[in-house]
């Protein structure tokens, strides 16, 4: 190694510090390329469908009308994950930052993590064999006394394979995403802000509201929106979980239907026009989480020299 | 003081033995406080409401728990607020809510895994293993549920086909990986070319796995026609979500080799690229063998990208570059969502979670894997 790198004018060495520099440059580019040809690719497939006759379209009334249920589904799912997952998950990263005994803390933060690593199609099958039948009593109560609430109108699904189910198997996937960047980030208040906070006599909770939520706020809504780009973009879980149908209020009946389980049932079946129809509900799909993304990036690169958070 | 804090801190804190005697008398400084077996006693007595309440409407194991815990919660607040005032009945009301939140977050976990387990074992056996679905017809599975016969057809398909698809993709993305975050770390210097990467490498961590899917439809369709459906599709897909990953491990752990280790060779005479290769990778290896592991066992579990790219086969296809296969994930949704024989499902269901079980094994193996490497190989970060 020394006697090759210490000959000085051996052209070996320039021309690997050349070929290596060019393909780590190459590497690079090679990405962004990638990820424009994402775009360009779907678009080329996707085009077909936004010149073909409206007629031809599935529904009969072109495009936009075929697109806006299953997007709007797709909203409705991703929102019940969130709102089930976002206080849970901010939770459970305050028992593992601030509240479980120290020794235990990153064993217990690697039981989170393992959520998130058990496959989505796994999840998928535990939500339509085992989640799905035993939230079937519980819909049936909340058609039976809370039905006049438009959300909870009866008469309740008898399989329980309905969007609500398909939001708590979303929930359970984004949960592990959302503890696992709050963590982080309640792991790095300054120690100084908590103890003086205790030291004035504040309790244990006084002190998380009074030093270490603001100084994650930002860091939470990024993990928020991390979390709700996944839930807009998993498959598996609603595919597998949801009874599809029209678009309805009602979480508890069977109905619904999300952009990317449209796209999983529909696809292998499909060819032609068809095709490129589902290839430009995925580039939708596409769009918005990039969006949603592009979002959560922007807020950590805002707050990035403040909370060190990445 | 230093007793409130102790008792509201009783398991982080180390003085705790040495203050256990004045806690036990009723001084002035522990006056108006909740003496020490008042949680213990409030969880007892709300077990036993929970239990009485429970049986109103048809006793339960979950509405046992469910109302327990609730009663705990409240009475909990309650008792602590009337005691020691409303501070600190917020405190004891918050400290109880994260840890359900915790017990809540740990139920699908445990639920999942004991499910997997307990269908899964009685599917997995030497011909589930070794033999692929090639001519399992729906009459067969029938003529297994009516003779009371061991299932036929197995997994080994689709076992073969993860492998060679997670084979493929860690071949394309790992090399591509490595070398963007060696530019970001080495070469870029934080320029805009290597801002743009960075920002681009987050925006593609985002990418739903259909559209990656569909991306890699898309891109061979345009090249081969458009029923161009096999392994290496799939492996393209799969690389699109792998190389972020790659990228943001390899790029952590290049950032902490120290910086005296490249001036050291640089001072040596050495080239650039040989300081990279013979210095600074070596240092980094550990760190970048367990990301890459983690990466693949994110996206050995893929299915929705396998579904539009590499098809659904039942026998083995050992060609990454021609004819549909199959994979692990596909297999379990297939066999759940399409049953071999409809009429009797159960033996499709069986295989599924067998299959289930396979593919939570290796990726378990491949977490607990990256853990061990990163541990035992793991440089000195001088702290």
């Amino acid at each position: 190694m020394t006697t090759n790198a210490l000959r000085r004018n051996g052209s070996k060495g320039q021309v690997g510090d050349k070929v290596f520099s060019g393909a780590a440059l190459g590497a690079g580019i090679l990405i962004l390329v990638t990820l424009l040809a994402v775009a360009v690719f779907l678009l080329i497939q996707a085009l077909p469908i936004f010149s073909a006759d409206p007629e031809l379209v599935s529904g009969g009334e072109g495009f936009a009308t075929y697109i806006f249920p299953i997007v709007i589904g797709t909203v409705i799912a991703a929102a019940i994950a969130l709102v089930i997952a976002t206080p849970v998950g901010i939770a459970v990263a305050l028992f593992i930052s601030h509240y479980a005994p120290r020794r235990l803390a990153a064993g217990l933060g690697y039981v989170i993590d393992l959520l998130a690593a058990i496959p989505s199609v796994i999840y998928g099958a535990w939500g339509y064999l085992v989640l799905a039948p035993a939230l079937v009593p519980i819909y049936a109560w909340l058609a039976e006394n809370l039905g006049f609430i438009p959300i909870f109108e009866g008469p309740a699904s008898q399989t329980g394979k309905t969007i609500f189910t398909a939001g708590i198997v979303l929930a359970v996937m984004v949960l592990p995403i959302i503890t696992s960047l709050s963590r982080e980030i309640f792991l790095q208040t300054p120690k100084l802000h908590e103890e003086a906070a205790l030291a004035l006599g504040a309790t244990r909770w006084e002190m998380i509201v009074m030093s270490v939520i603001p100084f994650a706020r930002p860091g939470i809504i990024s993990a928020v929106m991390l979390g709700l780009g996944r839930a807009l973009g998993e498959t598996m879980a609603v595919a597998l979980v949801l009874s599809t149908g029209a678009l309805i209020p009602s979480l508890i009946k069977s109905g619904n239907q999300t952009i990317a389980a449209e796209i999983a049932l529909n696809f292998p079946e499909a060819f032609g026009l068809r095709l490129s129809e589902l290839i430009a509900a995925g580039l939708v799909l596409f769009v918005i989480t990039l969006v949603v993304n592009l979002i959560a990036r922007a807020i950590i690169a805002r707050h990035k020299e403040f909370s060190g958070a990445n | 003081m230093s007793a409130v804090t102790t008792r509201n801190l009783p398991k982080n804190s180390s003085r705790k033995p040495g203050l256990t005697p004045n806690g036990r008398k009723r001084n002035s400084l522990s006056k108006g406080h909740l003496p020490r077996w008042a949680t213990p006693g409030i969880a007892a007595g709300s077990l036993i409401l929970g239990a009485a309440a429970s049986t109103l409407g048809g006793f339960s194991v979950v509405t046992f728990a469910i109302f327990t815990a609730i009663i705990f919660v409240v009475a909990s607040a309650i008792i602590t607020t009337v005691v020691e005032g409303s501070r600190r009945g917020k405190n004891a009301l918050a400290t109880h809510l994260v840890y359900a939140a915790f017990l809540l977050a740990l139920i699908p976990l445990v639920s999942v895994l004991f499910t997997v387990l307990q269908k899964g074992l009685p599917g997995i056996n030497m011909h589930f293993l070794f033999h692929s679905m090639n001519g399992v017809t729906g009459a067969i599975d029938n003529a297994s549920v009516e003779n009371g016969t061991p299932v036929l057809g197995g997994a080994y398909h689709a076992v073969v086909g993860t492998l060679l698809i997670t084979m493929w993709s860690t071949l394309i993305s790992v090399p591509v990986g490595m070398l963007t975050a060696i530019y970001l770390v080495e070469y870029g210097k934080n320029g805009p070319l290597a801002r743009a990467i960075t920002f681009f490498v987050d925006v593609m961590t985002g990418i739903p796995s259909i559209v990656a899917g569909l991306f890699a439809t898309a891109l061979f369709a345009v090249i081969m026609g458009p029923t161009a459906r096999m392994g290496i599709v799939a492996a393209v897909a799969l690389s699109v979500l792998m190389i972020p990953t790659v990228v943001r491990s390899t790029e952590e752990m290049l950032k902490i080799v120290p910086n005296e280790l490249r001036e050291a060779a640089y001072a040596l005479g050495v080239r650039k690229w040989r300081t990279i290769a013979k210095v600074v990778i070596p240092t980094a290896i550990s760190g970048i063998a367990s990301g890459v592991t983690l990466a693949i066992a994110r996206v050995i579990g893929e299915t929705a990208p396998i579904l539009v790219t590499a098809g659904l086969a039942n026998n083995i296809n050992v060609n990454v570059f021609g004819n549909w296969m199959a994979t692990l994930p596909t297999f379990i949704y297939y066999q759940i969502l399409t049953p071999t024989s409809p009429t009797n499902v159960d033996p499709s269901i069986q295989r599924a979670w067998a299959a289930a079980l396979l593919l939570i094994l290796m990726v378990m193996v491949l977490n607990l894997g990256a853990r061990l490497v990163a541990s035992l190989f793991a440089p000195k970060k001088g702290r």
